[in-house]
């Protein structure tokens, strides 16, 4: 997650204050991992250092926090192009999942063991997280589903890994 | 846990020379909701099918409620197949002569009810399961969702108390699947029923309480790993 970027997001859509950007953050995004007010408006200033924010003068009102931001011609086009710029897909191919199971294979452990414990424990995730969208809005939903399709792919590699442990065994132990 | 709702005790299984399975032992517990996954030719729907008294095991005993049911004969397992248990296929298997409201009531139609309180009972199900207005449709003039919600009604109208459910989405699109799979859950658990739900989609089994793998006729059951990786 960018946070100065979304935090440009949420500008494009009306200029704010520092309170309510944070509120609508935490509303969206923040999901149990509020963002810290230090982190807001140390990302906020930057964004204003590098031309993509302007802050307003300071409002008449309750509270230190009456500056309003104003997202820049700048920013707007930045944003754009985050926006339009698919994530880098990955292949993934040295996360823990795999290093675990080649360097199981590769010791005479029990690889076969070791998969099973992890689709189990990724079952239990996509449990808690289909259970999650049954109870959530449709924000929730979208977030979880997005969990969940990942767990999905890792459980698939997961599977084709445990029927190939026998040609994969022989391939690590040369 | 208390005495099973359905229960295999080292079942073996062959077509011809073919072992299905070899020894698989599953308790499905009253109420729970049971994925049963595995890859394709493991055995799962044979489980399935042992479990519902629809095949009978070469060995091994199947269980249901406390009362051993392999032995049964066939018009016993009929009965108890029509009376206690529902079912849920990948395709809906729908009768296509008969409209949408009369393939719900069917299981109630061979079980003796009266057609006047069968058709009733069956148009229940329509707005509980979305499909009000689509009463009188033949299989042929609905949707692979509403048909396949049409089977679930029919799996449940009855009030079984095992739902056995066999890649219930599997012809389906995601979004249609879930829609399909909320409701199947939604009902299980509001009258109570147990589901064995077989299916290779992680994203359907999320719903059920617990998973079992079959791999080469035997069951493997997991446990959460504490703590995760």
């Amino acid at each position: 997650m960018s946070v100065p970027l979304t935090l440009l997001g949420l500008l494009e859509r009306e200029p704010s204050h520092g309170y309510d950007l944070k509120r609508d953050y935490d509303a969206l995004f923040g999901r149990g991992k509020p963002l810290p007010f230090g982190q807001l408006y140390a990302t906020l200033s930057r964004l204003a250092r590098d031309g993509k924010v302007v802050v307003g003068d300071p409002e008449p009102g309750a509270g230190p926090d009456r500056k309003r931001y104003v997202i820049t011609e700048q920013g707007a086009t930045d944003f754009e192009a985050w926006l339009a710029e698919p994530v880098a897909a990955e292949p993934h191919l040295q996360t823990v999942l795999f290093a675990k199971v080649v360097l199981a294979l590769m010791l005479g452990r029990d690889a076969q063991g070791y998969l099973d414990a992890q689709r189990a424990a990724h079952l239990q995730r996509m449990r808690e997280l289909t259970e999650a969208r049954r109870g959530g809005g449709l924000v929730d939903a979208l977030l979880a589903d997005h969990g969940l399709f990942h767990l999905e792919a890792d459980l698939r590699w997961i599977d084709l890994t445990a029927a190939r442990l026998g040609a994969l065994a022989k391939e690590v132990s040369r | 846990m208390s005495t099973p709702a359905v229960e295999a005790r080292d079942v073996r299984f062959s077509f011809g020379s073919t072992p299905a399975l070899r020894g698989a032992t599953v308790a499905v517990a009253p109420g729970e909701i049971l994925a049963v996954m595995g890859p394709s030719g493991s055995g799962k729907s044979t489980l399935l099918h042992c479990l519902a008294g629809i095949l009978v095991p070469d060995a091994g005993e199947v269980w249901f409620a406390g009362r051993r049911i392999d032995t049964l004969g066939e018009a016993e397992r009929s009965a108890l197949r029509r009376d206690r248990f529902g079912f849920v296929f990948q395709f809906g298997q729908l009768v296509p002569e008969l409209t949408a409201e009369e393939n719900v009531a069917l299981p109630l139609l061979l079980g003796g009810t009266r057609r006047r309180e069968a058709l009733a009972r069956a148009r229940g199900w329509f707005d509980r399961l979305d499909l009000a207005g689509l009463e009188q449709r033949r299989s042929g003039e609905l949707s692979g969702g509403q048909a396949q919600r049409v089977a679930l009604a029919r799996g449940l109208v009855a009030g079984p108390e095992v739902l056995y459910a066999d890649e219930p989405t599997g012809a389906l699109d995601s979004l249609t699947g879930e829609h399909v799979m909320e409701l199947l859950v939604g009902s299980a658990r509001e009258q109570g029923t147990t589901v064995v739900l077989v299916t290779h989609e992680p994203r359907v089994a999320a719903y059920a309480d617990r998973e079992i793998v079959v791999r080469d006729g035997t069951v493997t059951t997991l446990t959460p790993a504490a703590g995760g990786s």
